[in-house]
């Protein structure tokens, strides 16, 4: 495996996605992993349940963009993306972004690039049922910086 | 033909998740957009929102950005995952 997408309705282990960034991997000694999970609250109102959308083939070929500018940028190793669709409740896993490297440092970065563009780039959309009813998350305008403060 | 899709809050709104236009009567994204805010007032409120995103092909694009018959053309609400 050097590069991993996966746009999935079930649940992803972590000690599995790890054990594939690792195994007869010896070249890299660095593992760099973020898990997102569904929050309790959002804008200060209770959220019970998220439902995420997807644009199918435009996601895969948009992460797979990510991937690629990652990977100039930095001398990384394996990359995994899983992005879940479809009901999710409180605490459920949402997405998870794996980098490795030789050192920390270029898997750090890549990860949270990966991260950031994901956010701004990837067609996903997420709708909220919260105590007063279902509703379709805005997109964050901190999120637009985030990702432009890599363009610098 | 040109295949048209939406997706997430635009398509509750516009009520309808895909259509096709005939190819000669458009020449870029900004020439759809248009064509479809003549639908209606609803329509033409909706697409008015310079916020809306666009993809040709599934790439990302701008309003002047050109297409063809065959293209799949998609507009959607600026983008919420991770």
């Amino acid at each position: 495996m050097t590069i991993k997408i996966s746009i999935q309705t079930q649940d992803f282990n972590l000690q599995n996605e790890v054990d594939l960034l690792e195994q007869d991997n010896d070249i890299d000694g660095a593992v760099v992993t973020f898990t997102g999970r569904v929050r309790n609250k959002n804008e200060g109102l209770q959220v019970t349940a998220l439902t995420l959308e997807h644009y199918a083939g435009m996601t895969e070929k948009s992460l797979a963009k990510i991937i690629e500018q990652a990977q100039t940028r930095w001398q990384i190793g394996r990359v995994s993306v899983i992005h879940r669709i479809g009901k999710l409740h409180i605490g459920e896993q949402i997405v998870f972004v794996g980098v490795t490297s030789m050192h920390r440092q270029d898997a750090f970065a890549a990860a949270e690039f990966i991260m950031d563009y994901l956010k701004v780039e990837a067609p996903f959309w997420k709708k909220e049922v919260t105590e007063l009813g279902e509703k379709w998350l805005d997109a964050k305008q901190s999120d637009n910086q985030k990702a432009q403060q890599w363009e610098s | 033909m040109i295949k048209i899709v939406f997706f997430a809050a635009l398509r509750e709104q516009l009520d309808c998740s895909e259509l096709q236009i005939a190819a000669d009567e458009v020449q870029t994204i900004g020439d759809i957009k248009t064509k479809l805010a003549s639908k209606n007032e609803h329509w033409q409120q909706i697409f008015s929102n310079g916020a809306l995103l666009s993809a040709i092909n599934h790439d990302m694009v701008h309003c002047d950005a050109s297409v063809k018959s065959g293209d799949e053309v998609a507009f959607f609400p600026p983008v919420t995952g991770g």
